[in-house]
């Protein structure tokens, strides 16, 4: 393979080709149960607890659809603007693997459940790139092959495998878009970009974990490039193993330079399953395509069609949320954000935290200022997702409402939020505890603001004469006096009439 | 072993054994007999003859009488779970139980017993049937004479050195044999009806849907269906209404009333079918149809005009193409439903030495496990479904079948029901066809389009072929969910072969040799 020093500049390769990548999703549905069985649907079970002679394949043992399972196969549709067939197939994709028990898997070819959609993508500097959606179809996914020993937890060189097929007959929807084309240099950017969407749009229907690390969202990228200008596809790649968002990103960027560097070298692409490895940040060949099997998938005779009612779809139609789109437009007008703020709002994950502390009955602004800067700033230093802090919508609210009653000033409130932080309770018990208390007494005020006037009596002078934004560094000696324990308002206040100025 | 049982003529059926299933029940509901005496006879006579017939690959007598004797049980408390409970049954071996092996008459499942019991198998126990034990059967339903089975073939009662049928042979021959008074078959082309027709018996094939597929074991699973055989039409009847009805287990099992099929027996038994239009399909029967065949069938044909049926001949033009259909769907589904076969969660496995790779060691079992006809199905059904010929093979065999479909309702727009003989000669001998697959597979011309439209179709002794004295089957066929035609017109017909008969049909059975 292409060594990494011959590997192409990006902006060579863009000058070059243009980019066109057609990306495969797979999302494990939260259903309590699976497919095409009554076994529970759960991750991390024990090895083959959660299997009987349905998902096992057993001689004899027949599917039955999980109903559920299709209904959040067409509201997934519905999201994705799709059409929703009015009648469909399972159909049987032939293929040995010993992860598979029946040795063909349930789905759908010809007949998707749902097809011929799009699925608008912000992109990080705020423009919307559309994707279209080919189609979404049903199956079931395969069990788990644990190779063991072998150098590279890979079938070859193992010396046994072990199989768990608790995952077996859990309900995924493939959704395929149709090939991504005029993306230019943010094809990566937009690859990222469109499974992040995805990944709030499925999460905010409840549908499913949507979790990378836990394979319950699972992306392969096909990757080609046609020389600049003339429309031509070329041979692709097809990327798995791509485990998180910017791993997505990386693989797409990896490949477009590894393709390019072997096109202008006279050198074919070979399509192929790649594997992407999140150290190196490069992709290897697996599985050549070329050899790969005829799958002849023929209509599953165990299972009847699915003709789903416009009535029905109409239904579920009216079951959707609120889309990520739409809420981000309603909050926009709501909370009176620039589309530079929405931006910042959405590219720091902060836009359900906000939602929640203002539901929680905080001022928007408050709120997003809170999680937008401060909290943001310690969930990177703590290198964890913004989320995953220990501190609650409900009580970044709470703190705002003690600032907003005078009990605690913006220096103070952070002091008690890193209490909660660091879990030591609720702001409450955090203020208590370390007997945070905002300096509110005028008499003792009065004191240290008459000292900071003695202190500083040219400035004393410029207030004194009407020039009030000197009262600033008046405040700010009052504010040090009192170790920022003084509601610095009330200070300006006592600053002023000092001087005869209200 | 056969000295409690064999009657002054050596093996013919004892007093018990002799019965039907119907007579046995009523016995046994009125306490004259108990289900544990009439399990043994049978359990008995089945050893005694099993050595020259071979019907069953597995049989478990102490579980068979542990099963009567809970039935016996559940009478004493007056609370017997059906019409039919004490009575013993042979079950064909592709039906799963978890107390017995399963082995599809395969060297791939040879000692497999399944974790979980056939929807069939549960009702039956349910019902209070005891269930003798598992019949043989070609490989994986695959076969027209039992030959296929990888545990040696079956043998026809009527005459040892002929087969039984297929692929049901083992069922057709334990009643036959008067083994058992009940047996279950499965049909994917012919696999009941043929089998009762070479051996004097009765079998149907219910509307697909009808019975639950949930633990049979699939070769087709468009075409595959469970069904009952007996020796009376009333027996099949009873059998037929214990099994049946919808099962949430198999989605392509019909939500709807099982047919009246008892009732329309005890009604055709009265002998009329006046009112009843009957079909004659023009284009079965002749032709390169056995002449004794022909002679019964045309003779059967009379007796239901006699009987009052209004008989009319209706012509079903693309039946001459269903066994062409039949041999592209049936393997292609094949190739896949026997695609887990693989050695790695069950049944046989082969060459796993440690210097073997996970397909190698796939290959190596599945060329060991698999005997010729199942590798020859898997074979072409792979073919067929390859990408390039599938709109060629499987596609155009998918119109073939709906053309049949479409046969079948303008005919029954006309008729009640169809009549064919069940299978163009009498039983073979043995060997005689098992190197022409060809000749094998036309057995099945007259049953296969039955399959293909999901109907419901009965075969029917219709008395003995004049060259070779072997029995003969009539094809009785019904429109999907109106099973009951079939037995009302099945019952009127066996009435009135037997009152016109000397000695009833299976009384002739020719009294087998005990080894």
């Amino acid at each position: 393979m292409t060594a990494v020093a011959e590997i192409m500049d990006y902006d060579e390769v863009l000058r070059r080709f243009d980019p066109v990548l057609g990306l495969e999703v797979h999302v494990e549905l939260s259903t309590a149960t699976k497919m095409f069985c009554g076994c529970a649907n759960e991750f991390g079970a024990e090895p083959n607890s959660r299997v009987c002679p349905v998902c096992l394949g057993m001689p004899g043992a027949l599917p039955v659809v999980n109903g559920t399972a299709v209904e959040s196969a067409v509201r997934i549709g519905l999201a994705l603007d799709c059409q929703v067939a009015e009648w469909c197939r399972f159909a049987r994709k032939n293929y040995f693997y010993p992860d598979m028990p029946k040795n063909f898997q349930t789905s759908q070819y010809d007949e998707p459940i749902v097809f011929d959609g799009g699925l608008d993508v912000v992109l990080d500097d705020g423009e919307v790139f559309r994707v279209g959606i080919e189609r979404a179809h049903m199956e079931e996914d395969t069990g788990k092959s644990l190779h063991v020993g072998g150098a590279t937890g890979r079938i070859h060189g193992a010396e046994h495998s072990l199989l768990d097929y608790n995952r077996a007959g859990v309900p995924l929807i493939e959704i395929v878009t149709k090939p991504i084309t005029g993306a230019g240099e943010r094809a990566p950017e937009v690859a990222r970009a469109y499974v992040t969407a995805l990944r709030d749009l499925l999460r905010s229907m409840g549908v499913s974990d949507v979790r990378m690390d836990q394979g319950s969202l699972r992306c392969d990228a096909n990757v080609s490039l046609s020389p600049k200008g003339s429309g031509e596809f070329g041979t692709r790649t097809e990327t798995k193993n791509v485990n998180s968002f910017r791993s997505i990103e990386r693989a797409v960027r990896f490949e477009m330079r590894r393709q390019a560097s072997l096109l202008v070298n006279g050198s074919e692409i070979i399509q192929e399953t790649r594997h992407f490895d999140e150290s190196s940040g490069e992709t290897s060949s697996g599985r050549r395509k070329e050899e790969a099997e005829d799958y002849r998938y023929f209509p599953e005779p165990d299972l009847v069609p699915i003709a789903p009612s416009r009535e029905w779809v109409e239904r579920l139609r009216g079951t959707l949320p609120e889309m990520p789109w739409e809420r981000r437009k309603r909050v926009q007008e709501q909370w009176g954000l620039s589309d530079e703020e929405l931006r910042d709002l959405v590219n720091a994950s902060a836009l359900d935290l906000v939602a929640a502390t203002v539901d929680a009955g905080a001022p928007p602004s408050e709120a997003r200022s809170w999680w937008v800067a401060y909290l943001s700033q310690r969930a990177n230093e703590r290198g964890v997702e913004l989320a995953e802090l220990s501190v609650t919508p409900a009580q970044v609210a709470r703190v705002i409402e003690l600032v907003a009653e005078g009990k605690l000033t913006h220096k103070l409130a952070r002091q008690v939020v890193d209490g909660v932080l660091d879990d030591r309770g609720d702001p409450d018990e955090v203020v208590a505890a370390d007997g945070i208390e905002v300096v509110s007494d005028d008499s003792s005020l009065q004191a240290a603001v008459d000292e900071a006037l003695a202190a500083q009596p040219d400035a004393a002078e410029k207030i004194r004469g009407g020039k009030v934004q000197a009262a600033g560094a008046i405040v700010g000696a009052v504010m040090k006096a009192t170790q920022g324990q003084a509601d610095a308002k009330r200070v300006r206040e006592l600053v002023l009439a000092a001087c005869g100025q209200q | 072993m056969t000295s409690t049982t064999s009657g002054p003529e050596g093996s013919g059926p004892t007093e018990l054994t002799g019965l039907t299933a119907s007579e046995l029940a009523a016995k046994i509901a009125a306490g004259e007999v108990s289900a544990v005496e009439v399990t043994r006879a049978h359990l008995d006579r089945l050893e005694a003859l099993e050595p020259a017939v071979h019907a069953f690959l597995h049989v478990d007598r102490e579980a068979a009488l542990a099963a009567a004797s809970r039935a016996d049980e559940e009478r004493a408390d007056g609370t017997p779970p059906s019409p039919l409970a004490g009575v013993p049954l042979a079950l064909k071996d592709v039906l799963t139980t978890t107390d017995m092996p399963t082995t599809c008459g395969s060297r791939m499942l040879e000692g497999w017993t399944p974790p979980y019991d056939s929807t069939v198998a549960a009702r039956l126990r349910a019902a209070g049937v005891v269930i003798l034990g598992k019949t043989n059967m070609d490989e994986f339903a695959m076969g027209s004479s039992t030959e296929n089975s990888a545990f040696g073939p079956t043998r026809n009662p009527w005459d040892t050195d002929r087969v039984p049928g297929g692929s049901g042979g083992g069922s057709s021959a334990a009643l036959a044999a008067f083994e058992a008074p009940l047996a279950i078959g499965t049909d994917t082309g012919g696999s009941i009806r043929q089998p009762a027709a070479v051996t004097g018996t009765v079998g149907v094939k219910p509307t697909y849907g009808g019975v639950s597929r949930y633990g049979l074991v699939a070769f087709s699973s468009s075409l595959d269906q469970a069904g009952p055989c007996g020796r009376t039409v009333l027996d099949t009847a009873m059998l037929h209404e214990v099994i049946a009805g919808h099962d949430p287990m198999d989605s392509t099992s019909v939500d709807a009333p099982v047919p009246k099929v008892t009732a329309a027996a005890r009604e055709g038994a009265t002998g009329d079918l006046r009112g009843v239009r009957v079909g004659v399909v023009r284009e079965f029967g002749g032709e390169g149809y056995q002449q004794g065949v022909r002679d019964s069938f045309r003779a059967a044909v009379d007796t239901l005009t006699s009987l009052g049926a209004e008989v009319v001949e209706v012509s079903c033009p693309h039946f001459e193409y269903a066994l062409g259909a039949y041999y592209l769907i049936a393997p292609s589904e094949c190739s896949s439903n026997l695609a887990r076969f693989d050695a790695m969660r069950y049944g046989l496995r082969v060459g796993d030495d440690g210097t073997r790779s996970t397909e190698e060691v796939m290959s190596l079992t599945r060329e060991q496990g698999f005997g010729p006809e199942v590798k020859r199905r898997i074979m072409l059904g792979t073919y067929a479904l390859s990408s390039g010929y599938y709109d060629a093979y499987y596609g155009q065999a998918q119109k073939v079948r709906t053309l049949i479909t479409r046969d079948f309702e303008a005919a029954f727009a006309q008729v009640d029901v169809l009549v064919s003989p069940t299978t163009p000669t009498t039983a073979f001998r043995i060997g005689e066809r098992v190197d022409d697959p060809m000749a094998m597979y036309l057995a099945d011309l007259c049953t296969i389009p039955s399959n293909l439209a999901g109907n419901a179709a009965m075969s029917v002794p219709s008395g003995l072929s004049a060259e070779d004295g072997m029995p003969v089957g009539l094809q009785i066929m019904a429109p999907p969910m109106a099973d009951d035609r079939l037995y009302r017109v099945g019952a009127a017909y066996e009435a009135a072969r037997d009152a016109a008969s000397e000695v009833p049909l299976l009384d002739r059975v020719p009294r087998l040799e005990v080894a």
